[in-house]
């Protein structure tokens, strides 16, 4: 579903975030990515986005290589993907129902399928009862929750996360990562960026570990 | 093989409604939202409405001026009128016989005698100088007669016709009175030009104003803009409120030079009304019209759009998620 290939990148500073990367991730895989910060987790998920791109070596998600794909595609490209950040991007000014609906509105579904769906995911997540919130009255894992379902709620075949237990404590923390063993259950490959290896090792999947731009260990399949 | 073609053809059309569809839902989405937005700034929007309703009612009210203006002068335009001042030995009676020869031409269509009898009296009736003009000797008026030209007279017939009666030994001075309306009429074209260049000046200031408004709600709305991009955005998705903005903006602003522009004439119809009441004319102000006022909310409309998509274009692309 994912996979790099020799894949390297610089940055235009000269300094070089990732060097020769390779590895698969399959359709059914939820894999963690771990490493110290600066290790080259967040550009290795700023690569699979579109965010940036390879300085060389192909990246290809879902059979597509990347570099193929031309700049005004690439929103469509993000569409495929539900994304999860670690500093939620929720738009703070738009109750819960808004923010998760944001992904079906950019996409085009009439409105009784959004109500449908964003239900669905905020139900999923726990959430249910606060869809007229704002985020600010939140809590920081409830926040991250909205983050999920948002991540969710257009059925990506992707879901990607980003240090998506960051800021939280560790039963709030492995609530989470059980949430995205259910959607993994489902059929949606998930890709996690975590530094909580305490938490991560205990879940037995697969680790792919980055030190200095170089991929350590669970490169293989 | 024509089947799976045949299906697939359905298939892109249903897609393509559907796509055609989402678009229109997206349009009204984001114009209702970005009303919602400038109604929920009241204060500052009014002010923005206010600012681009005053550059726009300036140069459309000098322009309504104008046309009040020529309407005016236009009873005037036609036909013209050559003042004959006769000679101070010619008499009444001379001046008569002359006005006579004068009439049976065929280039003139009447010729009215005035005495200097009666010139002195409408003037000291006119002036307020009654008692200075009664303690004079001697009437200073010379006779006078007033000639029009035949309709079909042009301009240069005109003043052919003011050179041969200048001409006469009785004619101290020939004057055609068309010459102050002609100045009138240049005068009138330099204004109209004037009225032009000041408003394509001011029209070029709304756009500025209204992009860096647009531009400073861009700035406002950066976080969201990113975020929607990161979760597929396209470029015309995250543009589509803020031209809506700009536009309900200039629609706003129009509205406003619209409602300055009537104020105003209403504010004058009344010493203007007063004014023709002196002349004896029944001449009254004309204001925008109700085509006059829609089209200026087209124009603040366009001109919302335009300044929009300059800020749009020069700010938007620049927002990427880092």
């Amino acid at each position: 579903m994912i996979s790099f290939e020799r894949v390297s990148k610089r940055y235009a500073e000269g300094h070089d975030a990732l060097r020769e990367v390779s590895f698969d991730i399959a359709r059914d895989e939820l894999v963690f990515l771990t490493g110290h910060s600066g290790a080259g987790k967040s550009t290795l998920m700023r690569l699979i986005m579109l965010m940036d791109r390879a300085t060389r070596g192909m990246v290809s998600v879902d059979g597509i290589d990347l570099a193929r794909v031309p700049n005004r595609s690439i929103p469509a490209h993000r569409r495929d993907i539900g994304v999860v950040f670690q500093n939620h991007q929720l738009l703070f000014d738009r109750p819960v129902f808004d923010n998760v609906a944001l992904p079906l509105i950019i996409a085009g579904y009439d409105y009784r399928e959004i109500g449908r769906r964003v239900r669905a995911a905020l139900d999923k997540v726990g959430l249910l009862k606060r869809e007229r919130a704002m985020p600010v009255t939140l809590s920081g894992g409830e926040q991250q929750r909205v983050g999920i379902a948002r991540a969710v709620v257009g059925k990506p075949k992707i879901l990607l996360a980003d240090e998506p237990t960051g800021n939280l404590d560790p039963a709030l923390s492995a609530e989470i990562m059980q949430l995205f063993e259910e959607f993994n259950q489902v059929g949606v490959t998930v890709l996690i960026a975590s530094h909580d290896l305490a938490l991560i090792s205990r879940l037995r999947h697969r680790i792919i570990t980055l030190r200095e731009g170089r991929l350590v260990t669970g490169g293989g399949l | 093989m024509n089947r799976v073609r045949a299906e697939g053809a359905v298939q892109s059309r249903a897609r393509f409604s559907d796509r055609y569809h989402a678009w229109l839902r997206h349009h009204r989405l984001s114009a209702a939202d970005s009303l919602q937005r400038v109604l929920d700034n009241l204060v500052s929007s009014l002010m923005t409405w206010l600012v681009i309703g005053i550059a726009l009612a300036l140069p459309v009210g000098l322009d309504v001026a104008l046309d009040n203006v020529t309407e005016l002068s236009t009873g005037w335009d036609s036909p013209s009128q050559i003042s004959l001042f006769m000679e101070e030995g010619v008499s009444s009676e001379q001046a008569r016989a002359l006005a006579g020869q004068i009439r049976a031409r065929d280039d003139v269509d009447d010729v009215l005698f005035v005495s200097r009898e009666d010139a002195l009296a409408e003037f000291s009736a006119l002036s307020g100088f009654a008692d200075v003009l009664a303690s004079l000797e001697d009437n200073p008026l010379p006779n006078l007669l007033l000639v029009t030209p035949a309709p079909s007279a042009d301009e240069d017939g005109t003043s052919g016709l003011r050179a041969q009666l200048a001409a006469n030994p009785d004619v101290a001075e020939a004057v055609l009175d068309m010459e102050w309306l002609q100045r009138l009429n240049s005068l009138m074209e330099l204004s109209r030009r004037l009225v032009m260049a000041i408003g394509a000046l001011l029209v070029l200031g709304v756009v500025l104003i209204l992009g860096n408004t647009i531009r400073l709600a861009i700035e406002n709305r950066r976080e969201e803009i990113v975020i929607v991009k990161l979760v597929g955005g396209s470029n015309p998705f995250v543009r589509r409120p803020f031209l809506y903005t700009g536009l309900w903006y200039g629609v706003g602003g129009g509205l406003s030079a619209a409602l300055l522009v009537s104020l105003s004439l209403w504010f004058l119809s009344a010493p203007v009304a007063d004014l023709a009441a002196l002349y004896q004319s029944d001449f009254v102000l004309r204001g925008l019209g109700l085509m006059g006022a829609l089209n200026l909310l087209i124009l603040g409309g366009l001109l919302g759009l335009a300044g929009a998509w300059l800020a749009v274009s020069r700010h938007l692309a620049a927002i990427q998620p880092r």
